[in-house]
């Protein structure tokens, strides 16, 4: 992809989140420190390709480092998140 | 737009083909999908399970579309996060949250320093090279931005993180001269990455660049947070969720992906509007946040002039009990005292003997109650009270006026009149629970010595109708439970 499609997905992607976040109910701001602290660990992508196709091996274990950080916040995260959430309960009538 | 994968790119072996570059856009949008989900708790766990399936793509079409000679040492390192991560997850109190949350932050900023120092070794891996084996100069402002911000996050999420846990002071670390360092020190990196973006070709001099980077912006991470107090430690942690969230979306333009951009943009943009929420519900601009050093000189202030005896009413478990059973509506207003003492289930406890006699319980939050956005509704939750009972600042407030009973556990400058008559206090223009307004109001609290986090006193301590319960919230709530049984 050439840098402006790059930046232009980048920019509107900035507005969706904008908008997506200010809709967020104040309750449930942890989990969405949580949940965003999960989804930023899509940053594993990078570190699996680091880790698979490095030709330097000094690349390929920091790829995997990177591997093991991101999976602890991944399924930290997620984990975390669903724990949180299960405890919102409503008023049962 | 043709599919002409990463700015031609000549390694066919990182050609990318359209359909995984389709894969990582649907993957965003679930990202996008599992934010929108939070905004009622009732679609809230659907969209957790939007943004694990959004991974899963993400991961998979990275697997699939990469010739993976070593998947065992791939699937060893997952399998050792994931059991990190999921006994962290499911051991971690929730009064702990805060920091777990920090910890976390600084580990994405620690993996966006490793993928990009990898990027940089290996650039032919990640199709950022010209064919004579040259990186772009984009993708080295990229690479030096991604580096440089994912190591200020890491190295600023640990002190947040050690702050927060209380194996770190919590008082502001000033050291003289520090915005002329912080400023020096980060020009230096922009200059650095500059330098770097311009310099030829892959050199030792190159190398004293990127560790430079590196080092310097872990230091400056570690030289901004040091000067911020631990009651303004919301602002930081949504400051260094945002961090984490430009780090993803720099790695994902170096790697051309959508999915790491989109959801670079999406944290980016949720930890600067949390910050944003939390320094107008102190009235603080960030600016002043991020300068630090708010509350450094309040210790000595408080506990000297202003600290002239004024006549208080101070009441026992008893008298409390007594007449919270009188009342017909109580406002329970909750605070950082409250997490401390681990006083949740009491007061639910509480809540429920109340409700029992027919009385109406209601709680009010404060946008920056706790040590991070939202932690008292997440204790509140833990402890079963039903959200539907919990209300923010803006929609109770004008309920103070009819309440027989405001209950204030923990909480202190959220509920200071000073906040709205005096313009020389620290804490003028923050909004604040009409308190004074209720009946009659209860104030727990240690002792009578401690002030507030902006070190201000509270005339709400000396109100005709407060009467104040000097004890350990916990310890106080379960005494006032047993009367009530």
């Amino acid at each position: 992809m050439d840098f402006i499609s790059i930046l232009s997905i980048f920019v509107l992607a900035c507005f969706v989140g904008y908008y997506v976040v200010w809709s967020v109910t104040p309750a449930l701001h942890t989990p969405l420190m949580a949940v965003t602290n999960a989804i930023s660990s899509v940053i594993i992508v990078g570190a699996l390709i680091a880790a698979a196709e490095a030709d330097s091996d000094i690349a390929k274990y920091l790829g995997l480092f990177g591997v093991v950080l991101a999976s602890v916040n991944i399924f930290g995260g997620f984990a975390v998140t669903e724990r949180m959430l299960a405890m919102y309960k409503k008023k049962e009538k | 737009m043709t599919f002409s994968i990463l700015a031609g790119a000549a390694d066919a072996a990182t050609g990318t083909p359209a359909w995984a570059m389709l894969a990582y856009l649907v993957s965003g949008v679930f990202f996008i999908l599992a934010l929108r989900g939070l905004s009622s708790p009732a679609t809230s766990r659907a969209g957790n399970r939007n943004g694990i399936i959004g991974m899963l793509i993400a991961v998979a079409t990275t697997l699939i579309t990469h010739d993976i000679a070593n998947i065992v040492e791939i699937a060893i390192a997952i399998f050792i996060g994931a059991l990190i991560g999921v006994t962290v997850a499911r051991k971690i109190a929730m009064t702990s949250m805060p920091e777990l949350v920090a910890g976390f932050h600084s580990l994405v900023g620690l993996a966006a320093v490793v993928v990009g120092l990898a990027a940089w070794l290996d650039p032919a891996s990640f199709g950022i090279t010209d064919p004579d084996n040259q990186i772009f100069m984009v993708s080295r402002i990229e690479l030096g931005l991604g580096i440089a911000i994912g190591a200020i996050t890491f190295s600023g999420s640990i002190i947040a993180f050690l702050k927060l846990s209380g194996k770190m002071s919590g008082s502001p670390i000033l050291l003289p001269m520090r915005h002329v360092i912080n400023l020096g020190t980060l020009t230096a990196i922009l200059a650095m990455i500059g330098i770097y973006a311009v310099s030829p070709d892959g050199g030792a001099g190159e190398g004293y660049l990127i560790i430079g980077i590196t080092v310097l912006a872990f230091i400056i991470g570690f030289l901004l947070i040091i000067p911020i107090g631990g009651a303004d430690m919301p602002v930081v942690v949504s400051m260094l969720n945002s961090y984490s969230g430009w780090a993803a979306a720099a790695m994902g333009f170096t790697l051309g992906n959508s999915a790491m951009i989109i959801t670079g943009a999406l944290v980016g943009s949720s930890g600067a509007i949390l910050s944003y929420i939390m320094c107008k519900a102190m009235n603080r601009s960030f600016i002043s946040v991020i300068a630090g050093g708010f509350g450094a000189d309040a210790g000595g202030a408080g506990d000297g002039e202003a600290r002239e005896q004024r006549p208080y009413k101070q009441g026992s478990a008893d008298d409390a009990a007594f007449m919270l059973e009188q009342a017909e509506k109580v406002i329970i207003i909750p605070g950082y005292g409250m997490a401390v003492a681990q006083a949740q289930h009491a007061l639910r406890e509480m809540a429920d003997l109340l409700e029992a006699k027919g009385v109406e319980v209601k709680y009010a939050i404060h946008p920056v109650a706790g040590r991070m956005p939202g932690h008292m509704n997440v204790l509140l939750a833990e402890a079963s009270v039903e959200y539907d009972k919990v209300f923010e600042l803006e929609d109770i407030n004008s309920e103070f006026a009819q309440a027989d009973v405001a209950f204030i556990i923990g909480a202190n400058d959220v509920v200071n009149p000073a906040a709205k008559t005096d313009k020389s206090s620290p804490i003028y223009g923050m909004p604040v629970f009409d308190v004074d307004k209720a009946k009659q109001v209860f104030f727990i609290k240690r002792s009578m010595g401690g002030v507030g986090y902006a070190g201000v006193d509270n005339d709400v301590f000396y109100m005709d109708q407060t009467m104040m319960l000097l004890s350990d919230a916990k310890k106080m709530v379960e005494e006032i439970n047993k009367a009530l049984d």
